[in-house]
């Protein structure tokens, strides 16, 4: 059988594109497929953070500080097209016993080495002078950066030269008679290739099944505010330190923590809701209400301010909140690159690159261990828990 | 919060005002909530007191009818059956969850800053429509406006774009706004409508049905005559031109394919250019319901009811058709409304004549939208300067590269990748272009908030509470 590529990337969002492109790098031969179009899933809905502060000492960030590095890299190369911008992110404490916490963290997070300075009340106003007075403190990150996430996802597809064939819903995983996978059939044809990188965000899961084999990816919902053009009020990005939890929970239910950004562009992004209630794009005005509400507590300035819209996003969410990275030994031929909740453009890069490593044999940059696939057995057996890490 | 409503109607024009008044006939309590300060919407547009002291303009064609509306309309509010709230803008129905209504989020105020919420049982939308712009070389120069919005500044404050004025583009519209220029007093130095005669001569049978609205036509024709304006059919305006505003425009012929004929070319000097190619459904509030779309309609069954309990919609909402369409479809849906809020199920009996009226003119719609199109070429006369999106400044070359080296295959993956479509108007405006240079259909675009609304008034929305 005649081959049409090396690796077949399923999912041209921020995690594809970045797998294809160190793939590429790496001397492979990829085709990206995506049923919809470039970032048209759950990257085209986020807000394009590259964050190192919202993370626990642990595997996750580990791939974070990796992925940062790469990211500034590929900003270098790719230009301003991508609009990224190392501005930093502030977090702030609203309470002396939210502080203490947050200055906890941040001790851990430098042991591990993250770049975290703490601020006190007077120099908070310095770095950002629209926050809301009266806050305890803070803790600013220097690595904490954004890009513009759809723009960025399309770029970096460009600059790997792989074949790019949106609209190509994948209808199956070719296998042999081994099991090993042998590509993928689409609506549009069949694409032979010895391995596949499942690389479909939250429809991951999806994609696992069509492979015979089983990867629990469920949605998370998240709405973004997005307000009109400002000039440039909110310098960094600025969260309440509750987010943290937030990100960590295991609630169902809605949970919204401020989260505040200006872009280049000019309007400010607002998040973030979590809530777990399937495909469920409907708008909810007490999601935006309880993010209105927390955006004009840090920035008081915004009350005023129009939101000209407002969309949901499905974050990609495995339920020990690590992503799945690396070979599925269940299926030989297929790697998965998926599960990243709320943080996939951040760790696109460093995923990416451990992918190529996983595909070309080398040792990989970090453990993959923690990210196995197959660490949370068969549908029906009790999940795994968060293997000692605190949240 | 305001006091809870049996039905709340949203926009008093045709469509509003008819469902409005058949409902509170039917003793339902209305609340019509509409943006403008008068009731009437486009069509029964009329200049503010003050306006028409001064000046008053001349009697709209369909005074008789107006006078029916506006009368009930008094008669209802002075009983209290029906509440008008004037200039309240809504940006968002939300169906409260547990069957407990609907909760129709309005803003208001000098600068609409300040947040309304009305409950009601039931929710008629009567939205009505929009321009569909298509941009061409120059279309951004102060002077050009669109068809609409020249009729709107003519019949709301009796204001003229221009001296000499051009009228182009396609549609019925053209030729009322160019008769109302002209009795107003700019010269209409030309008529320019890219439909040819044959194309209407085509859909003769379907138009012969509606002889009143043909006579319409010939009607604003004839007006227009006496000012020696001659419709220039099959043609177009493939320019405008001028340094800081519209100093003239380059008109053109189309061949039988709808494309620029060669040589045809000529210039015309004008200080104002009306153009308009039809209108589209505003369908925002229905979409963040979730009701069921057609194309970009709002799909209704024959009760004038979408597919979510207790939502009707009528008018230009549901497809475009005119003024007319819109009263029969309102009127029927105020009779089903009043049925299905008692519990009953209505009898259609009782509205055979507006049904057989609106049967009737949606196939003189749906003929004039066949004969009523844009040069088939208008895509390819956009150059890559040529601003597509306005709010954001984008050029239909940032579409094409959007489009051909990054991969973008549908409207969303435009505008994420371009910002066409981000700004104030949310692509309302540039929506029809860009589905145009990326080649597919128009799509509604999602839009939960229908017009931008303060955070504060967000962070201020009620709480849902059980009652």
């Amino acid at each position: 059988m005649r081959l049409t590529c090396d690796v077949v990337v399923v999912g041209a969002g921020a995690v594809g594109a970045a797998c294809a492109l160190y793939a590429a790098r790496a001397g492979l031969d990829v085709c990206v497929v995506d049923r919809g179009q470039v970032a048209g899933g759950t990257t085209g809905a986020g807000e394009g953070n590259l964050l190192v502060s919202d993370k626990a000492p642990g595997p996750e960030l580990e791939l974070a500080l990796l992925s940062a590095g790469l990211w500034a890299g590929l900003a270098d190369e790719l230009g301003p097209a991508v609009e990224y911008e190392p501005k930093g992110g502030l977090v702030v404490a609203k309470t002396p016993g939210e502080l203490s916490a947050l200055h906890g963290l941040a001790e851990r997070q430098r042991a591990a080495g993250v770049a975290a300075v703490r601020v006190g009340p007077r120099e908070l106003a310095e770095l950002e002078p629209h926050l809301s007075p009266g806050l305890a403190g803070g803790v600013l990150h220097p690595q904490d950066a954004q890009v513009m996430p759809a723009l960025a996802a399309a770029h970096v597809i460009r600059a790997s030269g792989a074949r790019l064939h949106t609209g190509s819903n994948v209808t199956g995983v070719l296998r042999g008679r081994s099991g090993a996978v042998r590509g993928v059939r689409t609506a549009r044809g069949d694409i032979h290739a010895p391995a596949v990188v499942n690389a479909a965000g939250t429809w991951g899961g999806e994609l696992a099944a069509l492979a015979g084999t089983h990867l629990p990816v469920l949605p998370r919902r998240g709405f973004v505010l997005v307000t009109e053009p400002l000039p440039r009020m909110v310098r960094h990005k600025v969260y309440a330190a509750d987010y943290v939890a937030d990100v960590a929970s295991d609630s169902a239910a809605l949970r919204t923590s401020p989260v505040v950004e200006g872009t280049s562009a000019g309007p400010v992004l607002i998040g973030a809701s979590r809530e777990r209630i399937g495909f469920d794009r409907a708008l909810s005005l007490p999601a935006v209400r309880a993010l209105a509400a927390g955006a004009i507590g840090l920035f008081p300035f915004l009350e005023p301010v129009r939101a000209l819209r407002t969309y949901a996003g499905f974050r990609p969410y495995l339920p020990d909140h690590l992503p799945a990275i690396g070979p599925d030994p269940r299926v030989p031929g297929l790697l998965h690159a998926c599960g990243h909740e709320g943080a996939g453009i951040g760790l696109a890069t460093g995923t990416g690159r451990l992918i190529a490593q996983a595909l070309t044999g080398e040792a990989t940059e970090l453990d993959l261990g923690p990210f196995r696939p197959d660490r949370f057995g068969a549908p029906g057996t009790s999940p795994a828990t968060r293997g000692g890490q605190t949240p | 919060m305001a006091e809870r409503t049996r039905l709340a109607v949203v926009g008093a024009g045709p469509a509003g005002l008819a469902g409005a008044l058949a409902a509170a006939a039917r003793g339902v309590r209305v609340t019509l909530v509409d943006a403008a300060e008068q009731a009437g919407g486009q069509f029964f547009r009329r200049p503010a007191e003050a306006f028409a002291a001064r000046r008053p303009p001349a009697p709209h064609p369909r005074e008789h009818t107006w006078e029916r509306l506006r009368d009930a309309l008094d008669r209802y509010r002075a009983a209290g059956t029906v509440t008008h709230l004037t200039e309240h803008h809504v940006w968002c129905v939300e169906r409260l969850p547990a069957s407990r209504g609907f909760a129709v989020h309005a803003l208001c105020g000098p600068a609409q800053e300040e947040g309304v919420t009305v409950r009601a049982d039931a929710v008629l939308l009567a939205t009505g429509g929009y321009e569909r712009v298509l941009p061409f070389p120059g279309w951004t120069l102060p002077g050009v406006v669109t068809a609409g919005g020249a009729q709107a500044v003519l019949k709301g404050q009796l204001v003229l774009p221009g001296r000499t004025v051009v009228v182009a583009g396609t549609g019925p519209l053209l030729l009322p706004v160019a008769a109302g220029l002209a009795e107003a007093g700019a010269r209409v130095a030309a008529l320019v409508e890219s439909a040819g005669p044959r194309a209407l001569l085509r859909r003769a049978p379907a138009l012969a049905g509606q002889p009143g609205k043909v006579a319409e036509g010939v009607h604003y024709a004839a007006r227009l005559l006496r000012y020696g304006v001659r419709p220039l059919a099959r043609h177009t305006v493939v320019e405008a031109h001028g340094a800081d505003r519209l100093e003239a425009v380059t008109v053109a012929a189309l061949d039988r394919g709808g494309r620029l004929a060669p040589g045809t070319a000529r210039r015309v000097r004008c200080d104002a250019l009306a153009v308009g190619h039809g209108l589209l459904p505003h369908t925002d509030l229905a979409e963040t319901l979730g009701c069921a779309l057609s194309g970009t309609d709002v799909r209704v069954d024959t009760e004038q009811r979408t597919d979510v309990p207790g939502v009707w919609a009528a008018g230009e909402t549901t497809g475009v058709g005119g003024a007319d369409l819109a009263l029969a479809e309102g009127h029927i849906a105020g009779r089903s409304i009043a049925a299905r809020l008692r519990g009953t199920a209505p009898d259609p009996r009782a509205w055979a004549v507006a049904d057989r009226a609106r049967t009737r003119l949606r196939a003189f719609a749906a003929a004039l939208d066949a004969v009523y199109a844009p040069p088939s070429d208008w895509v390819d006369r956009m150059t890559d300067d040529t601003t597509v999106c306005r709010c954001e400044e984008v050029g239909a070359g940032r579409v094409r590269e959007a489009v051909g080296a990054l991969g973008a295959g549908d409207a969303r993956s435009v505008k994420l990748l371009t910002r066409a479509g981000m700004g104030w108007c949310q692509g309302r405006m540039c929506g029809p272009a860009v589905a145009g240079l990326t080649g597919c259909p128009l799509t509604p675009g999602r839009r939960p908030f229908a017009r931008p609304v303060p955070l504060g008034v967000l962070a201020g929305l009620p709480e849902p509470r059980p009652d």
